[in-house]
């Protein structure tokens, strides 16, 4: 298969990639196929085995099996500074003891490019980031947002053929997170370089990724475009991780020719139109702004209309989110706010409406 | 409201105590010392005659010579010691890290001068060594030779400061620094020099420039090996042989000052604005390796080498202390435990006094060092931070100087009711004790406090304790281990201390052990019962060590089930 595309981006190529630090397996199969010049993120919670992945493909870490490939090229084992991949770690790790023209021009040191050459490419990517006229700067003279474009820029000045972003931001405050992500991307797009970006947070990864890997327990749990993994998770975790869900135990079943999704306390779901096999053993997911309250006045076109009991509320500034009890589960709806909408009271019996054409049913 | 002014008020008065103290007994001596060197000695005007005089003399110019070249290359062996000790342990998966760690504290307990002996009659041109060596190789190795025998002597005895100094420095740099650097491409040595050796530099100079201030201001150890053209022994010839109004001994002192402040300077730059602690959480310093089956023989033997180099002057000594007679012999004639009998019969005040001045001194040490440590931390008294500098300040202040700054300054003092000079009186050496270890102790105790929340005081203070209880009931008990450590450390090294208690003992009744070991070893005679009382000094000091290891880990195991008092400020 061939991973370059026109412009001289490279694609990745993961596969069944395994790893153990001793007896500790992080990485379990790990098949992976990441396209040429795509911004690409490893999105999971801490353990989930996100950052060993990145790691493995810069070449640290415990030797892995199966196979690593960069473009054509198989670097499974080759030693790091043989794979000529960009990576930016989450520490920075610039060297104290050099000042940032020194920490830029190191990669091109170590690849004898000419002194001259150095000078012009070090004095280019210092301007890409912004901070030429801090050259002669140390790190510690520097303030977070700006270590981490030095990070960058002695990253990007050799050229990778890939870039590696091990949680960036995780470093920075949040309106500096915000205003960094934009730029990584700009970047990103400027060069055209195929990026893998590693973090735990998943408003991050929506809004920098082209696509997304989800990763939890060493195994990738679904790939797609956020989008995707947020209307269509495959399973619970994912429907968890990506934003705040529902998730009603039960059965799918054929009742009367109609598929229905009939929930442990009784509650049945009309499912219509969709093909969707019978079995034990389902959960259905939909999210919290797919159920609506009711008032008693408004037309009623709901699929399904569901009473009960609101238990919390809490009140997020553009919505209120309730919790409430319908039979054993406990539902989370969210109602947009507006100067003047009436609100429900704690105790309160309330009357909830489902497009069911939102519901998922999930088999794992 | 008469607690809240004493609150108010206690904390000064004791300031001003400690600040009178410290300038009476460190600031006027060395500025007397110093001042001396300058003037002129028949006319007393200030005049730099004694300098020109120095230098024209050519024993002196030899003796700055054999210093500067005795301390430099102290400093080359002692890394040549340190260094791969260092890399095995911060590079590999090693069973041996654990036994080098633990040389740590060898320079702690037993200083060079103790072991000197034992090791001429090891390395000697006719010791144990030499004698194996030429019956097997028709040939002998001038170990101890001269200057040669110095430099050995304290290298294996110093050369601590730089292992632990180097290896803390390795062992704090980010795992990713190196990462960084393989990911754009370096490895192998590249690597090593030009990101692992510049990190770890500052560690190593700190630990080096230690090095050299110890070895040049020793006294003790060439005394010993009878190398007398070196500067501590000429201002100790000088003063003891001429007297106490001869200006070379000032002049030396001047130099040895100097030359101890470079050294601090120099560590200091070294260290400055270069916090290269640069570990993140979850870094877990360099990357380490499993050594291969060659490998690991190859860094035991290194290991082990060291080892025994190392402890050849504590296996020296014991086999001094129970031998009869050692003489152009591998080994003694005979094996007898007279020497300590002797020892303990004829010799016990070296013993008792050794454990009264060192616990007295280590006392005022962890007391001071504990009021001082309290009065910058946790008041705004104006000027506080100089009761920190000039405590620390005793650090370049060699024991020679200090010594004739006590005899120059306080010879005319006499102390009332026992109507005698306070510079010979038993006192004094304890002051002496005190002042020099102070550091230690103010070290170890700053360290504890800034352990202690604000908050757990604020506590107690508003559940209606005042200042004096307060430090009392909470921020003492919470000090605890770092005081007994402090206290420990002082009372090891002042049980060993040499270089101005041999100038300020002025009657052997009133001589603690390292005078008398000292004393001994003037005579082959006496060669085993000072070996017998240097043992003694060893299980003292080894003992008090030990205890206090036990008691800190005991006082931490309490401490750590989940109390949030490490809180920083």
């Amino acid at each position: 298969m061939a991973f370059e595309s026109a412009n001289g981006a490279m694609g990745v190529m993961i596969e069944n990639l395994s790893l153990s630090f001793g007896q500790t397996e992080v990485l379990k199969g790990v098949n992976l196929e990441i396209k040429p010049g795509e911004f690409f993120t490893f999105l999971g919670p801490s353990g989930s085995g996100k950052s060993t992945l990145l790691r493995a493909i810069a070449g640290f870490g415990p030797r892995p099996s199966g196979r690593i490939l960069i473009g054509n090229d198989d670097v499974t084992h080759l030693p790091p500074w043989r794979r000529n991949v960009g990576m930016v770690f989450q520490s920075y790790a610039l060297w104290p003891h050099m000042t940032v023209r020194r920490n830029v021009a190191f990669g091109l040191e170590e690849r004898k490019v000419p002194a001259k050459d150095i000078r012009d490419r070090v004095d280019a990517a210092l301007d890409l980031v912004g901070l030429l006229e801090l050259a002669e700067r140390r790190p510690s003279q520097l303030s977070g947002g700006q270590q981490q474009r030095v990070a960058l820029a002695r990253t990007i000045v050799v050229e990778p053929r890939i870039l590696l972003l091990d949680e960036p931001l995780s470093n920075l405050d949040a309106n500096l997170r915000v205003q960094m992500r934009r730029e990584i991307l700009d970047l990103q797009r400027k060069l055209a370089l195929t990026t893998i970006f590693v973090t735990h947070d998943q408003e991050e990864a929506n809004t920098i990724s082209d696509r997304i890997a989800v990763l939890n327990d060493g195994i990738t749990q679904q790939v797609g475009s956020p989008m995707e993994l947020y209307d269509e998770p495959e399973n619970r975790f994912v429907a968890h991780f990506l934003g705040t869900a529902n998730l009603i135990d039960g059965a799918v079943q054929n009742r009367d020719g109609k598929t229905v999704f009939a929930a442990r306390d009784g509650t049945i779901f009309p499912l219509d139109g969709a093909q969707i096999e019978a079995g034990d053993q389902r959960t259905a997911m939909f999210r919290p702004q797919s159920l609506r309250i009711l008032s008693q006045s408004a037309p009623q076109e709901d699929a399904l209309k569901i009473s009960g009991k609101v238990e919390h509320r809490e009140f997020l500034g553009s919505l209120f989110r309730y919790s409430v009890r319908v039979g054993e589960n406990m539902l989370l709806v969210d109602d947009k706010h507006h100067v003047g909408r009436s609100t429900f009271d704690v105790g309160e019996t309330v009357m909830l409406g489902l497009d069911t054409k939102q519901v998922r049913i999930l088999t794992k | 409201m008469k607690s809240i002014a004493r609150g108010h008020w206690g904390p000064g008065v004791v300031a001003l105590f400690l600040g009178l103290f410290l300038f009476v007994f460190l600031i006027v001596p060395v500025v007397k010392v110093i001042y001396v060197a300058f003037q002129d000695p028949n006319t007393g005007a200030l005049t730099l005659i004694n300098f020109v005089d120095f230098f024209r003399t050519s024993l002196f110019r030899e003796s700055f010579i054999n210093s500067l070249y005795v301390a430099s290359m102290s400093v080359v062996l002692s890394s040549a010691f340190a260094l791969p000790l260092a890399y095995f342990t911060t590079r590999f998966n090693f069973g041996g890290t654990a036994l080098i760690q633990t040389l740590g504290i060898i320079p702690l307990i037993m200083p060079p001068f103790v072991g000197a002996v034992a090791m001429l009659l090891l390395f000697g041109e006719n010791g144990s060594i030499n004698l194996l060596i030429d019956e097997w190789f028709g040939f002998t190795i001038p170990f101890m030779e001269g200057l040669n025998g110095v430099i050995l002597v304290e290298s294996i005895h110093y050369f601590p400061f730089i292992l632990i100094n180097l290896s803390a420095a390795l062992n704090n740099i980010d795992r990713a620094m190196e990462e960084s650097a393989q990911n754009l491409g370096a490895s192998g040595t590249r690597l090593f020099r030009r990101i692992v050796f510049p990190l770890a530099m500052p560690g190593y100079v700190a630990g080096a420039s230690l090095v050299f201030l110890k070895v040049f201001d020793d006294l003790g150890t060439p005394l010993l090996l009878n190398i007398n053209n070196m500067l501590a022994p000429q201002a100790y010839l000088r003063i003891t042989s001429i007297g106490i109004s001869d200006p070379m001994g000032y002049v030396i002192s001047v130099i040895l000052v100097a030359f101890s402040l470079l050294a601090l300077w120099t560590s200091f730059l070294a260290l400055k604005g270069k916090d290269y602690a640069t570990l993140q959480k979850g870094g877990g310093g360099l990357m380490k390796r499993d050594l291969g089956r060659w490998e690991k023989i190859g860094c035991y033997a290194v290991v082990i080498f060291i080892l025994l180099l190392v402890l050849s002057p504590h296996v020296g000594l014991a086999i001094l202390s129970f031998g009869t007679v050692w003489s152009y012999a591998v080994l003694p004639d005979a094996y007898t435990i007279d020497h300590y009998f002797r020892v303990f019969s004829t010799s016990s005040q070296y013993i008792t006094n050794t454990l009264l001045y060192a616990g007295l001194a280590a006392t005022i040490d962890v007391v001071f060092g504990t009021a001082i440590a309290y009065i910058v931390w946790r008041t705004n008294l104006i000027g506080r931070q100089w009761l920190d500098y000039m405590a620390m300040g005793a650090v370049a202040v060699p024991g020679v100087v200090i010594g004739i700054g006590y005899l120059r300054t306080f010879f005319d003092y006499n102390v009332p009711v026992i109507d005698k000079p306070l510079a010979s009186w038993w006192v004094i050496i304890v002051i002496a004790l005190a002042i020099r270890r102070l550091p230690y102790a103010l070290r170890a105790c700053m360290a504890a406090l800034q352990q202690v929340s604000v908050m757990l005081e604020e506590a107690a203070e508003n559940l209606g304790a005042n200042k004096r209880r307060t430090v009392a009931r909470i921020v003492v008990p919470l000090m605890t281990g770092g005081i007994v450590a402090g206290f420990v450390t002082s009372f090891a090294t002042a049980a060993v201390e040499l270089s101005a208690t041999i100038m300020l003992v002025s009657a052997e009744s009133d001589a603690p052990l390292a005078f008398g070991i000292y004393e001994f070893m003037q005579s082959a005679s006496g060669r085993g019962p000072g070996a017998a009382l240097g043992i003694v000094a060893v299980v003292i000091v080894g003992l008090a060590t030990y205890a206090s290891h036990r008691f800190i880990a005991r006082k931490e195991a309490e401490r750590t089930p989940g109390i949030a008092v490490t809180t920083g400020v």
